[in-house]
């Protein structure tokens, strides 16, 4: 008999919930980690001599409330909220900052517009609750929509249900506002760009558009819908970086029985008529196991783990269809002292503990990103920073800090020359514009150390640098994320699935992913 | 516009009376005196001279070229020996057939495909995780295609080639009329034949020497027409007449499996992993819908129903290429399939269609009924469903001793 019943490929956060809640199950579960750390985009690294830093991710906002229930994950690892949400200095010195507190951000937004400051609230709500309608979506496993119907609606109005939560009126709202620009949306509420940028930008973290294109309101409302905080962004850091909050997880995992073995790639999902029946490694070892579950991306999954030529041809078109095209770098500085923004002079220096966002308007943002339409990196570039050492000190040496950044856009593909040239003349352009609201920065940085998109997928293994193993776009969502017709975490090959970003509801750390996939395995094994 | 062939300059002249018609994208004739039986004639008793260039040709080569060719063709590419051309067809995730043609191996790591329908698309994305490329290399090689009893001895006096020892369905390089050619003992008549590819600009020597050698080998230049009427005889069938593209329509119906248009032989359900297989291991278990067979009319009743109008009996002398209904009696109360392709065979002296009938219908020896309408009233034509092909001559496939 086979040592493990389930293997699972990656011990990314989703492939570790995946492990959690099968091994809780009472399955046999083994991970098989690439790297030698588990945690996947989800990890503290100490990239600079004497500084850790969350290398990819560093906001634990998202991860869902029911995995941190099941999970134990609040008695594992500390979460340290922040009060602000978003610190946006402008260039003519002014700030607003967007604070959990909505009296207070009303004070702030009502210095810029009083109009702006009145439709708050009002705004907040609608958001909230179309947030959690699709927050609800983002639960359930997506429908096989051409086969939508009588059984979904047998199963408890299992899509319906959420929807009519909602009310007759505000379906209409929510069809209305997905496929619309970020920008759109947002302009039907507020008059400023100040207000509009602090609320929208980040909404573009991680995806390839503008705030003008269409279908960026979805991902403002996909952001909403799992923030957390019932505003369009979560905040707030671990405590050890995003890499303890891994850790956790697989403690977690561990703790249910789940052995997790790292430095272990895998070279090839074992396939007998169409059917899987274990893995082989790199190393040639193969494993046996009934279920395999893949924490991969889409494309890596089907084209390396798997024979593409031994699937479906439309299976495959619609593989070659996924959109991935990353477009953020990530700098990290290691400073000695706490940079100082001017517009913050005098001001709560608590702004400074969330996400600090450099995008005075969305025009700024959608011109940061029109560059990348042409394959070029924006010279003025769209930046959310976080100094974690304010609320954590301990990833950094006494007094000093540590300034992450994610810098966008910055394309994967690039027209001209290669990123092993571009990287620090974009890091520089980086450093350069954040010394713009921070004056002093650049004579305190001790190190700098600099990811770019080819750097996302050589080290972390996201296809393109794309942080949620594909585009999130309207296009690739619900039940067609990652293939119309394979959205319900199984594969063409029986045993085999997904649990990673790649698949419903997507990226973010936000476990979803992981948690409904274990839940179908379990189901397809009554 | 239809495009003229690197051949035009030489079958431009000849088409007497224009009859041009288009062949993806190019100008080919379909006869070229004003009736299209001389030609015919040459192909079963001299031979006929076509210019194929218009075929679509497609190389794949690479070090997982045999994979593509497998995964893309029903049979298996594995099996396909160097200098060996296998007739196959490729289908769609559902096991109905998007187009049928030839694969040669050329070499290890290098086939050549032909097809009717564009297929560059289909071959490169399907090329997905393996070392295989793709050339779409119609425009680059003419071809010429000789066919008929003496087309043999024609081409032994032009080329180097070990011409009796080529077997049917095998293909070689050679030397012909002082140009390099691939010599592939195919053809679309069901004769002995064979089909010359040469590089474009040596395509009108090519012609040039055949025709010389022509008068003493009873051959003419031949057009579609001619060549409709015997691939009719030799039961191969014509996409958009005996079958349509599963690409090329949205509608079930209209779409057809292997196993539809009785090419079960060459299903390999065996081998590895092939777009459609799992459709088709499935059709095979629960039965297919349809099944294609020939069929031979009886005149004599169709005279009958002529001389009721007081007229003589009237028979195609072209390949007609239509859905005509067939009925399992004579009172049309129960239809079982349809006639696709017919013509009366001037070789055979027998009226002969390829149809496609329900499978419990298309037994050999089966007696059925065909409709034929006759002054805008329709009559049920009794007919047997035979195998095919209906003519098929021991000099198709005679190599060695027996192709002296
Ligand atoms: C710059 C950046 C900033 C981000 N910021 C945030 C943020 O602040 N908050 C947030 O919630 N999200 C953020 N994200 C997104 C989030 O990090 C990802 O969407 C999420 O971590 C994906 O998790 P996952 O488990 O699905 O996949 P991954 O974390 O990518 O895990 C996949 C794992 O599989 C392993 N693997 C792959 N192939 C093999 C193989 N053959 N054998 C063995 N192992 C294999 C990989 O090594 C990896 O560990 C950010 C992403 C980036 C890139």
């Amino acid at each position: 008999m086979a040592a493990h019943d389930v293997i699972v490929i990656g011990a990314g956060h989703n492939g570790l919930v995946t492990a959690a809640y099968l091994a809780k199950a009472g399955r046999r579960v083994l991970v098989l980690e690439r790297r030698e750390s588990i945690g996947g985009a989800a990890v503290t690294e100490e990239l600079m001599p004497g500084f850790r830093v969350s290398s990819l991710a560093d906001g634990p906002g998202y991860l869902s409330a029911r995995v941190r229930r099941d999970l134990k994950v609040e008695s594992r690892v500390e979460i340290l909220a922040s009060d602000s949400v978003a610190f946006c200095p402008q260039p003519d010195g002014s700030q607003l900052t967007i604070w959990r507190d909505q009296a207070r951000t009303i004070e702030e937004i009502a210095r810029f517009s009083r109009a702006d400051a009145e439709a708050y609230p009002g705004f907040v709500e609608l958001m909230s609750r179309i947030g959690d309608v699709l927050g609800a979506l983002m639960e359930m496993t997506p429908p096989d929509l051409p086969e939508v119907g009588m059984q979904d609606l047998r199963g408890g109005l299992g899509l319906f249900g959420p929807l009519r939560r909602l009310g007759r009126k505000r379906i209409g709202d929510l069809l209305r506002v997905l496929p619309m620009p970020a920008e759109d949306l947002l302009s039907e509420f507020f008059e400023s760009p100040v207000v509009k940028a602090a609320i929208g930008a980040s909404a573009m973290l991680g995806i390839s558009f503008g705030p003008r294109e269409a279908g960026t309101a979805y991902t403002f409302l996909a952001n909403w819908a799992q923030s957390g905080n019932g505003l369009f962004r979560s905040a707030g850091v671990v405590k050890g970086g995003m890499g303890a909050l891994t850790e956790a997880l697989g403690d977690a995992a561990r703790g249910f029985g789940a052995e997790i073995r790292t430095g272990t790639p895998v070279e090839k999902a074992l396939v007998r008529d169409d059917r899987v029946v274990g893995v082989k490694l790199a190393d040639g070892e193969e494993l046996e196991a009934r279920v395999v579950v893949s924490n991969a991306d889409p494309r890596t999954t089907f084209e390396q783990l798997l024979e593409p030529h031994t699937l479906d041809a439309s299976f495959t078109r619609n593989l070659r269809a996924i959109k991935y095209r990353g477009s953020s770098v990530r700098v990290h500085l290691a400073v000695r002292e706490l940079p100082e923004f001017s517009a913050l002079a005098g001001g709560d220096a608590a702004a400074l503990r969330g996400p600090i966002q450099i995008a005075p308007s969305l025009d700024y943002v959608q011109r940061a990103f029109d560059c990348t339409k042409y394959g070029r990196c924006s010279e003025n570039p769209y930046l959310d920073v976080l100094i974690p050492t304010l609320s954590d000190p301990d990833l950094a040496p006494e007094g000093q800090h540590v300034v992450s950044i994610t810098a966008r856009y910055a394309p994967y593909a690039l027209r001209s020359g290669s990123w092993a040239t571009h990287r620090d003349t974009f890091a520089d352009v980086v450093v350069g514009t954040l010394a713009e609201y921070a004056p002093g920065i650049r004579e305190t940085i001790l190190h700098r150390h600099v990811l770019a998109p080819t750097d996302l997928e050589s080290t972390y293994g996201l296809p393109e640098g794309n942080p949620n193993h594909g585009e999130m776009t309207l296009d690739q969502f619900f039940h067609m994320r990652p293939i119309p017709g394979y959205a319900r975490y199984r594969t063409p090959i029986s045993g085999m699935y997904l649990c990673g970003a790649g698949t419903h509801p997507g990226g973010g750390v936000t476990g979803i992913p992981g948690h409904n996939a274990a839940r179908e395995i379990l189901a397809d094994a009554k | 516009m239809p495009r003229v062939t690197p051949l035009h300059s030489r079958v431009g002249p000849l088409c007497q009376g224009s009859r041009w018609e288009e062949w993806s994208g190019f100008l080919t004739a379909t006869m070229y005196e004003l009736d299209h039986l001389h030609e015919y004639n040459a192909i079963r008793t001299g031979c006929g001279l076509f210019d194929v260039s218009p075929l679509l040709k497609y190389d794949i080569r690479g070090r997982d070229a045999v994979t593509l060719m497998n995964r893309v063709i029903v049979r298996d590419a594995k099996k396909c020996r160097i200098g060996q051309v296998l007739y196959t067809t490729w289908c769609d995730d559902d096991g109905k057939v998007i187009d049928d043609g030839t694969v040669s191996r050329l070499a290890d790591d290098h086939f050549r495909l032909t097809a009717a329908v564009p297929a560059l698309h289909w071959l490169q994305h399907n090329a997905i995780g393996l070392e295989a490329t793709v050339e779409d290399v119609s425009e680059q090689i003419a071809a010429v295609s000789i066919q008929g009893p003496t087309s043999r001895d024609l081409l032994a006096k032009l080329t180097n080639a070990d011409l009796p020892n080529l077997r049917f369905f095998h293909c070689t390089q050679a030397d012909v009329a002082g140009a390099d050619a691939w010599i592939s003992r195919t053809g679309y008549t069901g004769d002995l034949g064979y089909e010359v590819f040469v590089e474009p600009q040596n395509a009108v020597k090519l012609w040039d020497a055949m025709m010389e050698l022509g008068d003493s080998y009873q051959m003419r230049p031949a057009g579609t027409v001619a060549l409709d009427l015997a691939r009719v005889e030799a039961g191969l069938l014509l996409i958009d007449a005996d079958f349509i593209s599963a690409a090329q329509t949205m509608f079930d119906v209209q779409k057809t499996s292997p196993y539809d248009l009785g090419l079960a032989w060459m299903v390999d359900l065996e081998k590895d992993f092939f777009i459609g297989q799992r459709a088709l291991r499935e059709e095979k278990e629960k039965g297919s819908r349809w099944l294609t067979v020939g069929l031979e009319l009886d005149v004599t009743v169709m005279e009958k129903f002529y001389a009721e109008w007081g007229m003589p009996l009237h028979l195609p002398d072209r390949t007609w290429a239509e859905a005509v209904p067939v009925f399992a009696d004579a009172a049309q109360t129960k239809h079982i399939g349809r006639g696709t392709s017919g013509t009366w065979s001037p070789v055979l002296k027998k009226y002969v269609v390829i149809a496609r009938l329900r499978p419990e219908h298309a037994k050999p020896g089966n007696k059925i009924f065909i409709e034929e309408v006759i002054e805008a009233v329709s009559y049920s034509v009794p007919a047997t469903v035979v195998k095919m092909p209906f003519f098929d001559p021991p000099r198709k496939k005679a190599w060695g001793a027996e192709a002296k």
